[in-house]
């Protein structure tokens, strides 16, 4: 096997430059499934079934087919839709976020369920309100006990981000596969973008460590 | 204070409260008492509304509380509650535990709930464990800052649900003698307990549950040296 790294040398400050773009989209889609994440897990415990299927209905529909479909018909069928054509970041927005939501709000479910029934009537008993009890009671005690889940689906967000490369976006990706066709060489940039997003990881891995370390104080 | 009238409460089939009428006056302290599974839990939910009553009425203070229009909210913020199993929130501090309610609910300054909370603290003898998390506490100590939280809201009557059953024997005593003091301050209070040593000393009034019937219902010594009825001898049998 013979690398030619020299190569491709000159182009590796053009790779990197990719890193804030995938860094973005990562972020807005990961508050947008955040967010919208904890919105769908509490339709999905309440007591009002049409609101449990509202919220099923939902998540089937996004595990229910591939992403890179998600991003592709949200992209290329805005101009149906909403009758104007959405730029490439915020097609990656919306279809990492709205995704994500669907896998984070299976996960803070689980996460709400398994905090102690008798949090929720001790607070209740105290006179404070449904959302002050959610808020403040119940979902600072689910999350820190999924928190090990949503680190693990903020790394796939990560890594599935790349799909973002077939609507244009000048991610590490995008920016990799270009240089192979520039220099007829993909097998290094393509390392090269590999080894980005495994250091990627790695950080999110130990900030998740770090983080859950914190948590656990109260333990 | 608090009517209770033909109180009733089932799950599905099963009829857990089968009418029970009583009424409590301000100062009280009622000791409730029968064999397990035999509503104890279940009628003092009903109380403060964590269950919904099946049927019957009660009134707190002259409001009918079981009717659907009643803010429950506000009726519960009167009305404190101690558990079993203690259920503080493990993520805050015995201080938080104390504070956030009384922060939230009654939107007290930050400043204002902290100086009553370490008012209450002290008169549980906790002064030096606020910043401790709850983790950190014996079961008796974790149980007296249940009973700080539920009085930092200044309820005016105050439920105990089998306060001491989780506890080890040598840190019972620690919590009777909170509730005791709490007693002599003139708190209505509902307790249900196995402590018959107690219920002697402390209540004004026995109430005996059986089979989600109010089967008894006299003053300790009159219950504890006479009891009327056949089932109430078989139970103090078994636990005396
Ligand atoms: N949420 C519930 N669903 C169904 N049955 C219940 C529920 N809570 C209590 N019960 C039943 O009601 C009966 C009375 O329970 P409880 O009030 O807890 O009794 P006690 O406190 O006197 O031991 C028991 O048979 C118990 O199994
Ligand atoms: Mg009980």
């Amino acid at each position: 096997m013979n690398l030619e790294f020299d190569r491709i040398m000159p182009s590796l400050p053009y790779i990197l430059e990719g890193i804030p773009i995938t860094l973005k989209v990562v972020a807005v889609a990961a508050v947008i499934g955040f967010v919208l994440g904890i919105l769908l897990s509490i339709l999905k415990i309440s007591r009002i079934k049409p609101l449990n299927w509202i919220a099923d209905f939902y998540t089937s529909i996004f595990r229910g087919t591939p992403l890179v479909l998600q991003l592709m018909l949200i992209y290329f069928g805005s101009p149906q839709i909403l009758g104007i054509q959405i730029e490439a970041f915020e097609a990656a927005f919306l279809a990492f976020g709205l995704n994500s939501a669907a896998y984070i709000s299976e996960i803070i479910r689980g996460g709400i369920l398994a905090v102690d029934k008798g949090q929720r009537e001790a607070a209740l008993a105290l006179g404070v309100p449904y959302s002050g009890m959610m808020l403040n009671i119940i979902l600072p005690q689910a999350i820190k006990n999924i928190l090990p889940s949503l680190v693990n689906e903020l790394i796939s967000l990560t890594k599935e981000s790349a799909v973002v490369t077939i609507i244009g976006l000048g991610d590490i990706m995008r920016r990799s596969y270009i240089v192979g066709g520039e220099t007829y060489k993909f097998f290094e940039p393509i390392l090269f973008a590999g080894l980005i997003y495994y250091v990627m990881v790695m950080i999110l891995t130990i900030l998740g460590k770090v983080i859950e370390r914190r948590m656990r104080r109260s333990d | 204070m608090i009517k209770i009238d033909e109180l009733k409460k089932n799950y599905g089939k099963l009829e857990v409260l089968k009418g029970i009428s009583t009424e409590i006056a301000q100062g009280e302290v009622l000791a409730i008492i029968g064999p397990s599974g035999s509503g104890k839990s279940t009628f003092l939910r009903c109380i403060n509304m964590l269950e919904t009553p099946t049927d019957g009425q009660i009134w707190f203070k002259d409001q009918l509380i079981t009717e659907k229009k009643t803010n429950i909210m506000k009726v519960r913020q009167n009305v404190g509650m101690v558990f079993q199993h203690f259920h503080l929130f493990p993520h805050k501090t015995v201080l938080e535990n104390l504070t956030y309610a009384p922060m939230k609910v009654k939107k007290l300054s930050k400043a204002e709930a902290v100086r009553q909370a370490r008012e209450l603290l002290t008169k549980v003898g906790l002064s030096d464990k606020e910043s401790s998390y709850p983790n950190r506490l014996s079961g008796g100590q974790k149980q007296r800052v249940a009973i700080a939280r539920a009085l930092a809201m200044n309820p005016e009557v105050m439920l105990f649900d089998e306060p001491t059953s989780a506890l080890d024997p040598e840190m019972v005593k620690e919590v009777l003698e909170v509730m005791k003091s709490l007693a002599h301050t003139g708190m209505t209070m509902l307790i249900v307990t196995h402590e018959m040593g107690f219920a002697k000393e402390v209540a004004d009034r026995v109430l005996f549950l059986d089979e989600g019937l109010l089967v008894e219902e006299s003053a300790p010594t009159e219950f504890f040296s006479n009891p009327k009825s056949q089932r109430a001898k078989d139970f103090l049998e078994k636990v005396l």
